[in-house]
């Protein structure tokens, strides 16, 4: 047999009815929704009189528009709660399981899927969701969709889909202290652009990835999206296994071993051929963050602000201005020293346990600067739960971090959490766009440990700096 | 969903980059319920100033782009999140093609799934087109887009050929429902479930 790549042999698996030159026919194992982009699809399914085909396979949360704030008070934008409570009535009616509020399973949708062990290996997973390519870190086919096809999903457990072309990204060697997933993520979008991995879908691998924890590897898969790919993969091992095994939704007994034994088999074979390839040096990279308003704007924290009159084409000028505009730096400037007034922790990139350990190891016995709030958003109620059994929110709470309640929260400024005019905020998330944390405001993207640094230092720093300087006191 | 066979209109030109979907509709207009009133809030942080008038300078607000059904974007458009409403709020505005060098894959998608026809073109082709428009100044440009010809031409001559998958013409052409199509694939889907639910028990 033809050696074939992780991707092919998830789609292979999936393909419902073989379609010739056309788009297939995919089977979805595992639907996740949200409130924001379901109640269009439910109408949809109502007004036709359809019902949900699989409602087993489908699992719905609240996260977008909750507040992160004191959940014993109603949500006190209207909209906001008519969208919440639009999707419970749904959930109801059409026999879905729903994460509410008061469940103790509520989190960022690409959170609870890989810690309720929904998320696994092989799968074809779908969401209402762009940076529902997390769940490839599994081995998972796991990519967002419009609302459209959300309710062609729910109505048929199926997905039409073109074949995508297939991108090998090696991060070869290993980062050195203080470089982490999110800095792998960053230098590949700065590397290959927003649209570099377009109509593909990113196979990551290389000794870098295969050292990276479950949580790494998501914020890598995450940010695919931000490269422009379909999805991102990493191929299931025994860190994948580790982390599935005992999770409440995971298989058990017999049917472990069973799973386990097929995953095993999903591995690209040898001589298997992508249709691009990227290598990295994972040993070279330095801290990255973001100095734009596009994810691709990205340099070492040790870099400068670039010169639009350096640019090759008048339309890359053009960005570069209105980008520096926006964010209200002049080319040249030293990112390094830039002050920040807000921190944000959290999102679908960074706000697993992994991530808050990260954060809290650098936070230990420091203070957030004066001049600066700082936030930490779990990702879920469980990983909340996690880290106030570790003291993490402790050790937050004593660095002057405010400690809140699960949800997107500033990732993209859907309920009160949301940046002013002009505020520049050091943040985990995944998207700078304009305006994205709230009209005006100003993001830089960075790791968990960097934004840390940043709330501590009051402005952007090298955390390796620091590191150092523990180091050196211990 | 609406079919899309010839369109032809006025031209809205967006000579920028990387377009997101953040910008096409903001989030704080995505807590509707319903498939509809989007439109007004399209592209609010750049179409309104901070007092709710009508941002001068911004292209769609300029007299040459007034009344327009085709939107000319530079490349990568539509990139960032998954949000449908994106599509819903340039179709509500009144768009009924988006012409640019690339576009980001979901939101590709979900244009087709609206009767909202993407038309790839180069690079060239765009920027001629963004040359055009200028030189046509107040008076606007007008397009006319064939998706049965695949086939884009002005009447000054301008004229380009774009591809799109034969899948996605048929359903456009004929404003088709996926979910009925898909639907008819009945005994394919029950087979393949009952494969995949033994294997899942363990029992295959
Ligand atoms: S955390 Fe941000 S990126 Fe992730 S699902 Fe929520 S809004 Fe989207």
């Amino acid at each position: 047999m033809t050696p074939r790549t992780l991707f092919e042999k998830v789609w292979d698996a999936h393909v419902v009815k073989p379609s010739g030159d056309g788009p297939a026919l995919l089977y979805v194992d595992l639907h996740l929704v949200h409130e924001v982009t379901s109640p269009q699809a439910f109408d949809g399914l109502r007004l036709a009189g359809r019902r949900v085909r699989r409602p087993e396979r489908t699992t719905a949360t609240v996260d977008h528009n909750v507040s992160t704030g004191d959940r014993a008070l109603p949500i006190a934008d209207a909209t906001s709660a008519t969208q919440v409570a639009t999707l419970s009535r749904n959930a109801r009616e059409f026999g879905v399981e729903l994460f509410d509020l008061d469940s103790p399973g509520q989190g960022i949708v690409h959170v609870i899927g890989p810690e309720l062990g929904l998320s696994r290996p092989g799968m074809i997973i779908v969401c209402g969701d762009s940076h529902t390519s997390t769940h490839g870190a599994f081995g998972a086919l796991a990519f967002g969709i419009g609302t459209s096809e959300v309710e062609h999903v729910l109505a048929t457990q199926c997905i039409v889909q073109s074949r995508p072309r297939t991108m090998e990204v090696r991060f070869e060697g290993l980062p050195g202290a203080g470089v982490g997933a999110k800095d792998l993520v960053l230098a590949l979008i700065a590397r290959i652009g927003t649209a570099g991995a377009t109509g593909h879908v990113i196979e990551y691998t290389g000794a870098a990835i295969r050292a990276l924890s479950m949580e790494g590897r998501m914020t890598v898969c995450n940010m695919s999206i931000e490269a422009g790919a379909r999805a991102g993969m990493v191929a299931p091992d025994e860190t994948t296994f580790a982390y599935l095994e005992g999770r409440d939704r995971a298989p058990a007994g017999d049917a472990w071993t069973a799973a386990v034994c097929r995953w095993r088999s999903l591995d690209t074979d040898p001589g298997a051929r992508y249709d691009r390839e990227i290598v990295i040096d994972a040993a070279d990279l330095s801290p990255q963050v973001t100095w734009g308003t596009s994810p691709g704007m990205t340099t070492d924290i040790t870099g400068r602000v670039p010169d639009p009159a350096a640019a090759a084409t008048a339309a890359e000028r053009e960005s570069l201005t209105r980008a520096l505009e926006y964010m209200g730096l002049r080319a040249g400037t030293q990112l390094e020293g830039l002050a920040v007034d807000r921190v944000f922790i959290g999102s679908c990139t960074n706000g697993r346990i992994e991530d808050l350990r990260e954060a809290a190891e650098v936070a230990r016995g420091r203070r957030v600067a004066s001049t600066v709030r700082a936030m930490v958003v779990p990702g879920s109620k469980r990983v909340k739960a996690v880290a106030e059994r570790e003291g993490l929110d402790r050790i937050f709470a004593d660095a002057g971090f405010e400690w809140r309640n699960p949800g997107c929260s500033m990732c993209l400024g859907m309920n009160e959490d949301i940046l002013g005019p002009g505020e520049r905020c050091a943040s985990t998330s995944n998207r700078n766009f304009e305006g994205r944390q709230g009209r005006g405001g100003r993001t830089h993207l960075m790791s968990p440990a960097m934004a840390v640094a940043a709330a501590v230092e009051g402005r952007l720093v090298d955390v390796r700096q620091l590191l150092k300087s523990v180091a050196i006191l211990s | 969903m609406q079919p899309f066979v010839r369109h032809t209109g006025r031209i809205a030109a967006l000579q920028r980059a990387n377009v997101d979907t953040d910008q096409i509709i903001p989030k704080q207009f995505l807590k509707r319920v319903e498939r509809t009133g989007f439109g007004p809030s399209l592209f609010y942080d750049w179409r309104y100033l901070g007092d709710g008038r009508p941002h001068p300078a911004f292209e769609l607000n300029r007299p040459s782009a007034r009344g327009a059904t085709i939107l000319v974007a530079g490349p990568n458009f539509g990139c960032g999140s998954s949000r449908e409403h994106a599509p819903w709020a340039l179709g509500e505005y009144g768009f009924r093609a988006i012409v640019a060098p690339s576009f980001a894959d979901i939101f590709y998608g979900n244009c087709c799934q609206n009767g909202l026809l993407p038309v790839v073109l180069s690079e060239t082709e765009v920027n001629d087109l963004f040359r055009r428009a200028e030189a046509a100044g107040d008076a606007g440009y007008q397009l006319t887009i064939d998706l049965e010809a695949q086939r884009v031409s002005a009447p000054d001559g301008f004229t380009a050929r774009f591809d799109i998958e034969p899948y996605r013409r048929d359903m456009l052409l004929q404003g088709l429902d996926e979910i009925g199509l898909t639907l008819r694939e009945e005994a394919n889907i029950t087979e393949f479930e009952r494969r995949l639910d033994a294997l899942e028990r363990g029992s295959a």
